[in-house]
């Protein structure tokens, strides 16, 4: 079963706000029968104040989708339509306390239904953007479509650059194969022939000497930490973003995310792939925080 | 109240009697079977004896039939890959479109590596259409292989009929009988099944460990080489407490095969019937006069699986489902798409799977249990009205990417 956190479990054994909405003036159906999550959002707006005044879902669908869908009303009732719009599907994961990365498409699911009820509340035609494909990378959540469109458009031909652009094969690796078949095809299609041996070498930080038994000292841990975060930054800055170590706490360990990585998107995820990078390079277990964590109480529940 | 364990498809509790006869393998007896001296003696006379109970359930001929393995997934393997290496100049297989990934991943890899993978379709029971699998019969064909029981639906092929046919054209037939191996009787010796796959877990024994059945006679190559461990065909130190475990696994298996077609398969009945009268919008996959007596697979419309399972593990029942998001996927069940189950049904379909220890007392309390969970997920649901089924539900709610 999924690692769900307690918040998920109690929007899925109590949902708020759930049924049909009479007198509703908004409606957005999204979703995919196939896939088995599908989702309908009617809102009540005022026209006036242009206020959600009320919202309500029905979901056809796991236990985060219908927790998704339950937080998405409880984060847009009240809401300006302007500010609903600037609602991500990351709000809803954090509202949440976080998705498992195969269920971060349920949060995005409930970002559509509130831009597609919006839409016909204001009588536009929503046009949906969306495409998803199978995951392939879990560590960077990562899917096919994603790593097909720019294996084409950048006409990549080696994992490493395929990990440079997406993240994707950047952490535990197992998706390698994976990352190659698509290679294989895509590059088939323009009449290139993938050549496994041309994959470069990947380029492993100098190993630190290992402590005697009984582990590493504090400033060895603390170097290969820092050794760890400096692989993964050339990926970070090829979005913009960067990440900084902050502070280690036990088996607790704070980064700050600057730049594009403070705001993007993926900011969770990449906190996951750098954790497991460096349970992986520790040999421990080990949690990766936000720094801006720090400053605050520590929370009861502790979640991936 | 102790919870219920209704998913002995995926696992089984090791049976007390079968932890009792592995303990002294740890710390007394765990010599190396392959050794001289005292300790390693006395391991392989049990070894010998585990060998003769695995021989007894199977109904094998000889017990140097018996290749002891890791699990089901290597005998599957190692069968397969074993055949492709006997017939280098046969490029085909025959599979099902409903074999475990264990076979199906195997056989999609060696797709890409250039062989020919047939898959015979099912109907719309699971049922395999034998004039088809005539057609497909070649002496192109390495090998076949076709589960005995499916472990979805438990529904039962033809496998002794499809081994004659096999070896009439002078074909391997392997079957992965890991699901029918223990619920099912089973006479080897009267068939032309070459190769079958057993796994321990499924049958009270502990998980990692396996066999794999080779026909005397069969042609074969191992997959590990090394020792002479198994006669050379599955080379590595035996997992000596498991294979104890698992004689005497097999051993129990025999005495309760009678117990599992009667007492539990009338347990299996209660739980279906119960649940199919209370609940509307409800059906049976897979074929219901001829399947497995402990599995019942049932889809409930309009709802999705996994949180079904939630709710059931809230009142402390474990089963598993079909849907595609307990898996992480993006498509339901291969099984039950290859049934062409609607994927309204396919997603909320749940499998229960008893064992000899499940009780009628527990069987009514998740009959009791059921009807108000998939009422609550329906009250969710955009297909589901007042009183059942939003009039066309496919048309009522059309998501935009569906």
């Amino acid at each position: 079963m999924w690692d769900y956190s307690d918040k998920v479990k109690e929007h899925f054994f109590q949902p708020r706000n759930v049924g049909a909405l009479p007198g509703a003036n908004g409606i957005g159906d999204v979703g995919s029968i196939s896939c088995g999550d599908a989702l309908r959002l009617s809102i009540i707006v005022n026209e006036d104040t242009d206020v959600i005044e009320d919202a309500k879902f029905q979901t056809f669908g796991c236990g985060s989708a219908i927790a998704s869908s339950s937080a998405l009303t409880e984060i847009i009732k009240g809401m300006k339509v302007e500010e609903a719009l600037k609602v991500t599907n990351d709000d809803i994961a954090e509202f949440l306390d976080g998705l498992p990365p195969e269920k971060m498409h349920c949060s995005v699911m409930g970002r559509e239904a509130l831009q597609a009820a919006i839409a016909n509340f204001k009588g536009e035609e929503w046009a949906d953007d969306h495409e998803e494909g199978a995951l392939v990378c879990k560590c960077f959540a990562v899917d096919e479509k994603l790593i097909e469109g720019l294996v084409r458009n950048h006409n990549l031909r080696t994992v490493q650059e395929v990990t440079n652009y997406t993240k994707a094969g950047g952490g535990c690796c197992a998706c390698h194969e994976g990352i190659e078949e698509i290679l294989m095809r895509v590059m088939e299609e323009r009449g290139e022939i993938f050549n496994a041996d041309s994959v470069p070498e990947i380029v492993e930080p100098e190993p630190l000497p290992l402590a005697a038994k009984g582990g590493m000292t504090t400033v060895q841990r603390i170097r290969r930490i820092e050794a760890v975060i400096e692989s993964i930054r050339p990926n970070l800055r090829m979005d913009g973003g960067d990440a900084e170590l902050v502070e280690v706490d036990g088996n607790t360990i704070y980064i700050k995310m600057t730049g594009a990585c403070s705001s993007c998107g993926m900011a969770s995820m990449t906190i996951g792939g750098i954790q497991q990078r460096l349970m992986e390079e520790l040999g421990e277990f080990i949690k990766v925080v936000p720094a801006e964590k720090l400053a605050q109480p520590p929370r009861k529940v502790a979640h991936g | 109240m102790a919870d219920i364990y209704l998913d002995n498809n995926a696992t089984t509790q090791c049976d007390p009697k079968v932890v009792e006869a592995m303990l002294p393998f740890f710390l007394e007896q765990f010599g190396n079977p392959s050794s001289i001296h005292s300790f390693g003696a006395g391991v392989g006379r049990a070894l010998g004896k585990a060998r003769k109970q695995i021989q007894a359930l199977l109904g094998a001929a000889h017990d140097s039939e018996i290749i002891l393995t890791s699990c089901g997934t290597e005998s599957d393997n190692t069968a397969i890959l074993s055949a492709l290496k006997c017939f280098p100049n046969r490029k085909e297989i025959i599979t099902t479109t409903v074999e475990h990934p264990a076979v199906l991943a195997l056989c999609t890899q060696l797709e890409k590596e250039g062989y020919t993978i047939h898959r015979l379709g099912v109907d719309s029971k699971g049922r395999l259409d034998l004039e088809e699998y005539k057609r497909l019969l070649t002496p192109n064909v390495a090998i076949v292989s076709v589960m005995w029981a499916n472990n979805e639906t438990g529904t039962l092929f033809p496998v002794e009929e499809m081994a004659e046919m096999a070896h009439a054209v002078g074909v391997q037939f392997h079957t992965d009988a890991v699901q029918a191996v223990g619920k099912v009787p089973i006479n080897l010796k009267n068939t032309k099944i070459d190769m079958l796959s057993v796994s321990g877990h499924k049958l009270h024994a502990p998980k990692g460990i396996g066999v794999l059945y080779l026909k005397r006679g069969a042609r074969f190559r191992p997959l590990f080489r090394g020792g002479h461990q198994e006669r050379g065909r599955r080379a590595g130190t035996e997992n000596a407490a498991s294979v104890v475990g698992l004689g005497k696994a097999c051993e129990l298996a025999l005495e309760h095969i009678e117990f599992e077609n009667t007492q539990v398969k009338v347990l299996r009945d209660r739980l279906e019937q119960g649940i199919l009268a209370q609940v509307p919008n409800c059906f049976v996959t897979g074929d219901p006069d001829n399947r497995l007596p402990n599995t019942a697979n049932i889809a409930f419309e309009y709802i999705e699986g996994e949180g079904i399972l939630m709710l059931l593990n809230k009142e402390g029942i474990a089963a598993s489902s079909g849907s595609a998001c307990t898996s992480g996927s993006l498509e339901p069940s291969h099984v039950m798409r290859a049934m062409d189950i609607p994927y309204t049904a396919a997603h909320g379909t749940i499998r229960f799977s008893l064992s000899r220890y499940n009780t009628q007392l527990e069987i009514d309390r998740v009959i009791a249990a059921v009807p108000p969970i998939v009422a609550e997920l329906r009250r969710l649901s955009p297909y589901w009205g007042d009183n059942g089924p939003v009039t066309e539900p496919e048309k009522a709610f059309a998501p935009v990417y569906a």
